[in-house]
């Protein structure tokens, strides 16, 4: 039995666990602000405290303001290798004896540089290409680092960090990394409040890299889950890798598989020395607390975390497309099809235009894509388009997917999805459909006050994003402002065709080649 | 100016703040030395008394039962009209039609109201009224500002006592619902769901049966016409309203529109008996992975059964969080699988499933899959320790109130109890049966539940990538299952080659 009417969608969305800037309207941004504090400490962290005692629980939502964008060259998935090593414990957690315990990952780490800088000699080259003797040695070294890791091993008390969160009622205790950013959360019960507070605050001052290259192993299954025996998986990575030249959204953020498997402790301590610094963290708590006593405690915790110097922003900006791109795929699975046109990020005054597009095309039965390609043509069973894909913490792009009918094709998809963009690039938008992308952002923004976990998220996303939570309300103005003309001008500059990139998969009827990166 | 007043206050504070971060709790230096335990010290006040509110109940003359919750929070209003009966119910020759009736339903709309018009009716408002269908159920649900309610829920009953099903809508349910079926073999992970159904339940089970493309071609409009009138009778309803409504003006509104519809017979659920599987290893061959995806699996229980308490302790202990066996062996210590979880699976009126499921890179299947076998094993032959036992009702017990901790979720609890006739206490009965579970309890339960020789081992995966053979399991050659997507002649051609 299931009770709420859930609509079920094959979300693209979802998958890439995109943030969800929900577009929110303000019902009445003065009452809210009674229950809302928000302290910047000294070090930097950004605390926020919404007080919604409709029951004895609490939820927070702690983002870092790196994601896998940040990864340095040959290092893709760091950030995302990271945010699992945050649940491993901290210097008193999950360890028998620290000191010990230290030394002996000190030990690892020579053992993997050894064992890394011989294998690095023969990336790319099949096996065969190694000498015997230099197979030899490579089967030493990592003899030696096997021995190296299980010495280690024998210090840690695994997943003690998230026994005592589970053990303490903490429930959807997870964390995600995106391109733009990591995030963490759970909801526990009011009277774990200080707890939780030493439990987050240690895993951002003191992480320590134990069982990383056990973990590494687990990430990478989660690399062949999402990605390589995935269809829709694989398809977007092929589609960002030919998008994007220069910007870190040409990366899958699980990581390119030789980066993953050669990824070190190391290099995850220098990410967390250069981004978990509590100035590039902005942590929300939203439930039964009180600020006036919660807050003072939260200081204690959050305040004793060592400042560092806010990461520089990035340089590299993804040069202008100058022609359009495909890529399609030839596999046993029926056919997909994805488009995306270069978009500005989400400072950009025309934001809200991409998401009032955004809603047009693609918000339910009424939207444009779904009546035209599903319910009149019958060509797509989904049909949507939407913005800031990969992310939209950089310029990402405006992005359309459909799966078609049976019997039907990638490349019909593209075909239709050009004649509404064209319609829309030519004729105004109705009065209703404008005046309804208001009315559903408006509700969305006020259901969405009605969830701690939820209201956590946006709290700490939006105070991070603009310095003011305020905007989760204030941005219902820039909602309200955005007109035909707008519309139509901004669909103009995007969806051209030198701006254009898609892929396909299309159905290969003959058994296709095995996946890649076969286990050994 | 009110804004820029309390920015500056904001400022003041964090100087004020300033002045008082002197003392940590944990200083930084005391952080760097080892304090095993320093975390046990810190104290767990009780937790705020806490009386969740039970949803108003009434019962009208005809059986029709209605649950109010009143919630103040915010000015929405949600309901839902849940009539028992769902595809367990449907014809095997028509299996799909649940899923075509749930989506045809709301598209076609009403005799008054096209399906169409009611879309753009109801999201000028940022309403939704929707219908849906499952196994056992189907409902007419709605969501809406309070503003809306009484034009909104006039919609959510005109569509429950006039619907206008539409041959065209029907078509258009048909084509999604054959989407679903020619690319079900594109994700491995539903195949291996699907299958593992299978073998517990039996291929042609009402419980996990599969709409194929014949089946759905042969439903009608006629079927769901005769569905609707079969299940939509007030002693087979359950209504269930949760947000900013005063219950006495719900409760004459409801009683206003229901109490004068007729009686009908009383829904019977099939009870099928529920073979389990044949013991063996089963493989479904599938070249586009380098993933197996591997699932072990037998007969869960019954809520209603008094071992549920324990059961679910040892559920726990076996694959409950983090800290579980499965995933400290699998994952942390192994580092096989990043997917990797189990449940001793109890439905309210048949039994559930017992699985465990992992996705492990092709070469370590079988190591994987032995891995998974020993855990369980194990349940009958590694003693649970007593802080085995203390950690899982901890994890049970101390994360009970988000069973509870929103009004929408206290309705939605009493509903399904309701809906399958358990005692309206039973939640509180599950907590008190958790408290009283012992270590001999779990060692009983183990030993009457746990059988590892009724169980079978299903992978789906890439066969020329695995590395051990999967015979060496010790559970015979496996028995390759065949997923071909069964399509009838006419439709080859016009589905462009769709294939398994």
């Amino acid at each position: 039995m299931k009770l709420p009417a859930a609509a079920k969608s094959l979300s693209l969305l979802c998958l890439l666990c995109v943030l969800s800037l929900a577009c929110a309207p303000a019902q009445d941004l003065a009452a809210f602000e009674k229950r809302v504090t928000v302290r910047t400490l000294p070090n930097g962290l950004t605390l926020i405290l919404c007080h919604r005692p409709e029951a004895p629980v609490f939820s927070y939502f702690t983002i870092v303001d790196a994601g896998d964008a940040n990864d340095p060259g040959g290092e893709s998935g760091l950030a995302h290798m990271f945010e699992h090593l945050a649940f491993k414990g901290t210097k008193d957690i999950g360890t028998k004896d620290y000191e010990a315990e230290k030394a002996a990952l000190a030990k690892v780490e020579d053992a993997w540089a050894a064992y890394d800088a011989e294998l690095r000699r023969y990336a790319g080259q099949s096996s065969a290409s190694i000498p015997p003797a230099d197979a030899q040695k490579l089967a030493a070294l990592k003899a030696q680092f096997d021995a190296a890791d299980k010495a280690a091993n024998q210090y840690v008390i695994p997943n003690e960090f998230t026994e005592i969160a589970e053990a303490n009622g903490a429930t959807g205790l997870n964390a995600e990394t995106s391109l733009d950013a990591t995030q963490y959360f759970w909801s526990m019960p009011e009277n774990r409040l200080e707890l939780w507070a030493y439990l987050e605050s240690d895993r951002i001052a003191n992480p320590v890299p134990r069982q990383f290259y056990r973990e590494r192993d687990v990430v990478e299954e989660e690399r062949r889950m999402r990605v390589d025996s995935d269809p829709v998986g694989r398809l977007v990575e092929q589609f960002l890798a030919t998008a994007y030249v220069e910007h870190p959204y040409r990366r899958p953020g699980v990581g390119w598989e030789s980066e993953v498997t050669q990824l070190s402790a190391t290099e995850a301590e220098a990410f967390h020395r250069k981004y978990y610094v509590p100035a590039n963290i902005t942590i929300a708590v939203v439930g039964d607390v009180d600020a006036a006593t919660a807050m003072p405690m939260l200081e204690r915790y959050f305040g004793a975390i060592p400042a560092g110097p806010k990461p520089e922003p990035m340089a590299s900006v993804e040069p202008p497309q100058v022609a359009e791109k495909q890529v399609i795929l030839h596999e046993a699975a029926q056919p997909l099809y994805l488009e995306g046109y270069h978009r500005p990020d989400y400072r950009d005054p025309d934001d809200a235009v991409y998401d009032a597009i955004q809603d047009i095309f693609s918000n339910g039965r009424t939207s444009r894509l779904y009546r035209s390609l599903v319910r009149d043509q019958r060509i797509a069973v989904e049909a949507e388009g939407f913005s800031g894909f990969p992310g939209d913490k950089y310029p990402g792009l405006f992005a359309f997917f459909a799966v078609p009918a049976p019997g039907h094709t990638a490349a019909e998809m593209g075909a239709a999805i050009h004649k509404e963009i064209d319609k829309l690039k030519t004729a105004d938008v109705s009065d209703a459909e404008l005046e309804m992308f208001r009315t559903r952002a408006r509700a969305d923004v006020l259901r969405s006050l009605g969830d701690n976990q939820g209201l956590a998220q946006e709290l700490a996303i939006y105070q991070l994003r603009y310095g003011d939570w305020r905007e989760l309300f204030k941005q219902l103005d820039r909602i309200d402002a955005v007109t035909k003309a707008d519309i139509r001008r901004v669909a103009n500059k995007t969806f051209v065709e030198t701006n254009r990139t898609w892929a396909a998969v299309e159905t290969q009827t003959a058994p296709g080649p095995a996946a890649k990166g076969a286990g050994q | 100016m009110r804004r820029r007043w309390l920015a500056a206050f904001l400022l003041l504070g964090v100087a004020f703040a300033q002045a008082q971060v002197t003392t940590p709790a944990i200083p930084p230096d005391a952080r760097e030395a080892k304090q095993p335990g320093a975390w046990e010290k810190i104290a767990i006040p009780p937790l705020h008394p806490f009386h969740p509110q039970q949803p108003k109940r009434i019962e009208l003359s005809n059986g029709l039962v209605i649950l109010l919750q009143e919630d103040h929070e915010l000015p929405f209003i949600n309901g839902f009209i849940e009539m028992r009966g769902g595809s367990q119910s449907e014809p095997a020759e028509r299996a799909g039609l649940v899923d075509l009736y749930a989506q045809t339903w709301r598209t076609s709309g009403t005799a008054g109201h096209s399906g169409d018009a009611l879309d753009d009716l109801l999201e000028a408002k940022a309403a939704k009224v929707e219908t849906s269908g499952d196994d056992d159920s189907t409902a007419v649900s709605w969501s809406c500002l309070k503003k809306d309610e009484d034009q909104v829920f006039a919609i959510a009953v005109d569509l429950l006592l006039h619907p206008a099903f539409d041959e065209q809508k029907l078509a258009l349910a048909k084509q999604q619902e054959m989407a679903g079926i020619v690319r079900r073999n594109d994700d491995a992970g539903g195949i291996a769901a699907r299958e593992a159904a299978k073998l517990v339940y039996g291929a042609h089970s009402p419980y996990v049966r599969q709409p194929e493309i014949a089946t759905t071609m042969a439903v009608t409009l006629a079927d769901l016409t005769a569905w609707h009138t079969r299940t939509v009778v007030p002693n087979n309803i359950i209504i269930g309203v949760e947000g900013d409504f005063d219950a006495a003006a719900m409760e004459k509104t409801l009683r206003g529109t229901f109490e004068k519809l007729p009686r009908g017979p009383a829904w019977k659920s099939p009870q099928v008996p529920v073979p389990g599987p044949k013991p063996g290893v089963y493989l479904v061959k599938k070249a586009d992975v380098n993933q197996s995806n591997v699932w072990i699996v037998g007969v869960g229980t019954e809520r209603r059964n008094p071992d549920y308490y324990a059961l679910s302790v040892m559920n726990e202990i076996f694959s409950g969080g983090f800290g579980s066996r499965l995933f400290q062996d699998v994952r942390t210590r192994l580092g096989l699988a990043y997917s990797v979880y189990g449940v001793y699976g109890a439905s309210y009126d048949h039994p559930g499933m017992f699985y465990t499921v992992a996705a492990t890179k092709s070469a370590s299947t079988e190591e994987a899959a032995r891995e998974m076998l020993k855990e369980i094993g194990d349940l009958r032959t590694q003693p649970f320790a007593d802080d085995e036992l203390k950690t899982a009702k901890d994890q049970l017990l101390n994360s009970f109130i988000f069973r509870y901790d929103t009004r929408e979720k206290v309705l939605n609890e009493a509903a399904a109890l309701e809906f399958y006739h358990y005692p309206p206490d039973f939640l509180e009965k599950y907590r008190e049966g958790v408290e009283r579970v012992t270590v001999a309890d779990l060692e009983r339960v183990a030993h009457r539940y746990i059988d590892p020789a009724k169980l079978a081992v299903l992978v789906v995966g890439n066969d020329t990538q695995f590395g051990r053979p999967l015979s060496l399991l010790g559970l015979g050659q496996e028995q390759v299952l065949d997923v071909t997507i069964p399509i009838p002649p006419q439709m080859r051609e016009e589905l462009g080659g769709a294939q398994e």
